[in-house]
C-alpha cells in the first residue's frame, strides 16, 4: 500500500481529496480561531496501547505536527480485543507497528518511536532529554505529554520527569474491571500532581471483592478504552488549540454512564519536592487562567417530546471507606443533578490519614542491628550477601 | 488484609530510613547500605525459622538485582531464576520483580515474567515509604505469590520437576517449565 502524498498547506477546500476539510471547517464555524496551528504541536505519548494506539490515531488524523511514541512492549494477539492494532502485527514491538500505521494514514505527521522502558535508570534521562528538547523543530519542550500508561510506577516516573521539567501533562486510565475510566490534566504546581494523593479511581456500584477474580490480573474493553482515549484526545486539542473549557479531572464510570468533573488542588506536603518546588513558584508568579473563548451558538429549540425523552438522576449511592479529602477537590460538575464526591475515591487510604498496617513494635532489635553495621561498606555487606 | 504470618515476618525486617533513589548519588549509597543490612538480616530470620527461600545479588551499583527463589512441595524443590530493576522513583515506586521462565504460564503475571501482586501490595507498599525495601517486595509480593501460585503451576503439570523429566535430569533439584 502507497500513502498519499504529503501536504505542504492545510486547505479549506471542500473537496473528496482533502483530508483536513472537516477539520478546517471548526474555523469557519467559530469552534478553533487557527486550526492550522495543530501542525505546530508536538505531543509526546507515553503508553500506545488500548488507550494510547487510540489517542495517536486520534492527533495523527487532526493532523499533529509530531508524535514521540514511548513504550517498550510487543504486539500480541492478546491484544485484539482492543482497537488499533492488527493481527499481522503480532510480534512487533508496539511502537515500530503504531508508526508504520500512523504514517500510512497521515504522512504530514512526524512520528518517532521509542523503544524503551522509561522507568529504568539508564532510559530515564534519555526520555527527560525528550520532552526538554522534543518540540516539532527539536529546539524546545514538547507541548504535553500524555501519560497511557497502564501501572503505578510508570506514571510515578512521568510525574517526576514533568515536575522537574515544569512540564504539563494529562494523565489517562482505565480500572482493571474495564468499566470506568478518568483523565486528569497535570499543571506543576497549580494542580494536584500524581504523588499528591493516592490515585482518584472512580467508584463504581460493584462489590469490590469481585473485582480480582481468579486467575485474571485485568480486563479490558474496547469501549472503555476507546471512550477514555476520546476524552483524553478532547482535552489534548481544547488545551493546545484553545477551544471550550479544559477539563481538570474527568472521571467516567460506564455500569450508570456517570461523568464526573473535578478539580484537584495541589497538596502542600507533597512526597515529590519538585511539586513543592513549583507550587512555590507559583505563588510568587501565579499565572493567570484564561478561559478560552467561547463560541456563540444558537440554541436549539424543540417543540415537542415526541418519544417522551426525560432527564434522570443518576447519583449512586455508593459506601466509600477511601473518602477524599475535600479541602484538594472541588467539584466542576456532574451528569446526575446531585453532586457527591462520594462517586469518587482514593485507591487506597492516604498515608497521612491511616495506622500503620503493619505491627512494627518488635522492631526496635533489627532497627538497632542495622544502627551497628554502620561501619561496614556497600561491598562488604555484597560480599556478605553472597556468601549466605 | 495481610495474613498474620506475612505480618509477623514484616515486623522481623529492619525498617529503612534513607529516601533515596538511584539518582540521588550519595545518599543513594545508604539506601543500598540499609537494602543490603535489611536482606542480610531478612535471610538470617528466614534460615532460623528454617524457611530459607531465596539468593539475591546485584549489580555494584545496586541497581539491578537478580538471584534465585524456591518452594519446596512434596518433598522436591523447585527453583526459579528471578530479576528485577530498581524503579527511577524508588522507593516511592516498589521493583517489579520477575521469573522470566514462567513469562506466560500463568494469568497471574505481566509480559516479561513480571509477577501480579494481590490487591494489598500496592496500598501497603506506598503508607510505608521509605521503611519498606527489597526485602518486604519479597516478604510481602514473591513470597506469597510463588506460595499460591506454584503448586497450583504444579498440579497443572506446567511446571515439572527436573528430576521427573528423563531428558533434562540435573543434580540440582531445579524445574522446567513446559
Amino acid at each position: 500500500m502507497v500513502s498519499r502524498p504529503r501536504i505542504e498547506k492545510m486547505s479549506a477546500e471542500v473537496v473528496d481529496s482533502n483530508p483536513y476539510s472537516r477539520l478546517m471547517a471548526l474555523q469557519r464555524m467559530g469552534i478553533v480561531q487557527d486550526y492550522e496551528r495543530i501542525r505546530q504541536f508536538s505531543v509526546m505519548i507515553v503508553g500506545v496501547g488500548g488507550v494510547g494506539s487510540v489517542a495517536a490515531e486520534m492527533l495523527t488524523r487532526c493532523g499533529i505536527g509530531k508524535l514521540l511514541l514511548y513504550d517498550y512492549d510487543k504486539v500480541e494477539l492478546a491484544n485484539m480485543n482492543r482497537l488499533f492494532y492488527q493481527p499481522h502485527q503480532a510480534g512487533l514491538t508496539k511502537v515500530e507497528a503504531a508508526a508504520e500505521t500512523l504514517k500510512f494514514i497521515n504522512p504530514d505527521v512526524i512520528i518517532e518511536p521509542y523503544n524503551m522502558n522509561i522507568t529504568k535508570i539508564d532510559s530515564f534521562p534519555l526520555f527527560m532529554d525528550k520532552i526538554r528538547t522534543g518540540n516539532k523543530d527539536n529546539s524546545g519542550p514538547v507541548d504535553l505529554v500524555l501519560s497511557c500508561v497502564d501501572n503505578f510506577g510508570a506514571r510515578m516516573t512521568i510525574n517526576t520527569a514533568c515536575n522537574e521539567l515544569d512540564q504539563t501533562w494529562m494523565e489517562s486510565g482505565v480500572s482493571e474491571n474495564a468499566v470506568s475510566g478518568h483523565i486528569q490534566l497535570i499543571v506543576p504546581g497549580r494542580s494536584a500532581c500524581f504523588a499528591c494523593a493516592p490515585p482518584l479511581i472512580m467508584a463504581s456500584n460493584v462489590d469490590e471483592s469481585t473485582l480480582k477474580r481468579e486467575g485474571v490480573c485485568a480486563a479490558s474493553l474496547p469501549t472503555t478504552m476507546g471512550i477514555v482515549a476520546g476524552f483524553l484526545v478532547q482535552n489534548t486539542l481544547k488545551y493546545l488549540l484553545k477551544f471550550g473549557r479544559v477539563s481538570n479531572y474527568l472521571g467516567y464510570n460506564a455500569l450508570d454512564d456517570h461523568f464526573l468533573l473535578l478539580a484537584l488542588k495541589p497538596n502542600e506536603d507533597c512526597d515529590d519536592s519538585y511539586c513543592r518546588k513549583r507550587q512555590l513558584e507559583q505563588q510568587s508568579n501565579p499565572t493567570v487562567v484564561e478561559e478560552n473563548p467561547q463560541p456563540t451558538q444558537t440554541e436549539v429549540t424543540h417543540e415537542s417530546n415526541e418519544w417522551g425523552i426525560e432527564l434522570v438522576s443518576d447519583s449512586v449511592d455508593v459506601p466509600n471507606e477511601n473518602t477524599v479529602d475535600r479541602s484538594h477537590i472541588e467539584l466542576a460538575s456532574s451528569s446526575s443533578g446531585t453532586v457527591s464526591l462520594d462517586q469518587v475515591k482514593y485507591q487506597y487510604v492516604p498515608k497521612a490519614k491511616c495506622n500503620p498496617q503493619i505491627d512494627t513494635s518488635d522492631n526496635e532489635t533489627s532497627a538497632a542491628s542495622t544502627a551497628r553495621d554502620e561501619d561496614l561498606s556497600i561491598e562488604d555487606l555484597m560480599a556478605q550477601m553472597k556468601r549466605m | 488484609m495481610v495474613d498474620e504470618v506475612t505480618k509477623k515476618t514484616l515486623s522481623n525486617i529492619p525498617l529503612l530510613k534513607t529516601k533515596a533513589s538511584p539518582r540521588d548519588g550519595e545518599q543513594w549509597r545508604q539506601r543500598l547500605k540499609e537494602e543490603l543490612q535489611a536482606l542480610i538480616q531478612y535471610v538470617k530470620n528466614n534460615k532460623e525459622a528454617d524457611n530459607d527461600w531465596f539468593r539475591l545479588e546485584s549489580n555494584q551499583e545496586g541497581t539491578r538485582w537478580w538471584g534465585k527463589a524456591w518452594t519446596i512441595q512434596d518433598m522436591l524443590r523447585y527453583e526459579f531464576d528471578i530479576e528485577f530493576d530498581i524503579p527511577v522513583t524508588y522507593p516511592m515506586s516498589a521493583p517489579e520483580i520477575a521469573i522470566p521462565d514462567l513469562d506466560g504460564k500463568t494469568a497471574k503475571m505481566y509480559r516479561g515474567g513480571k509477577i501480579c501482586m494481590t490487591d494489598h501490595f500496592q496500598p501497603l507498599w506506598a503508607r510505608n515509604v521509605p521503611r519498606f525495601g527489597i526485602a518486604h517486595a519479597l516478604a510481602l509480593g514473591l513470597g506469597p505469590w510463588l506460595a499460591v501460585e506454584i503448586p497450583d503451576l504444579i498440579a497443572r503439570g506446567i511446571v515439572v520437576h527436573k528430576e521427573k523429566t528423563a531428558s533434562t535430569t540435573t543434580a540440582d533439584g531445579s524445574s522446567s517449565t513446559k
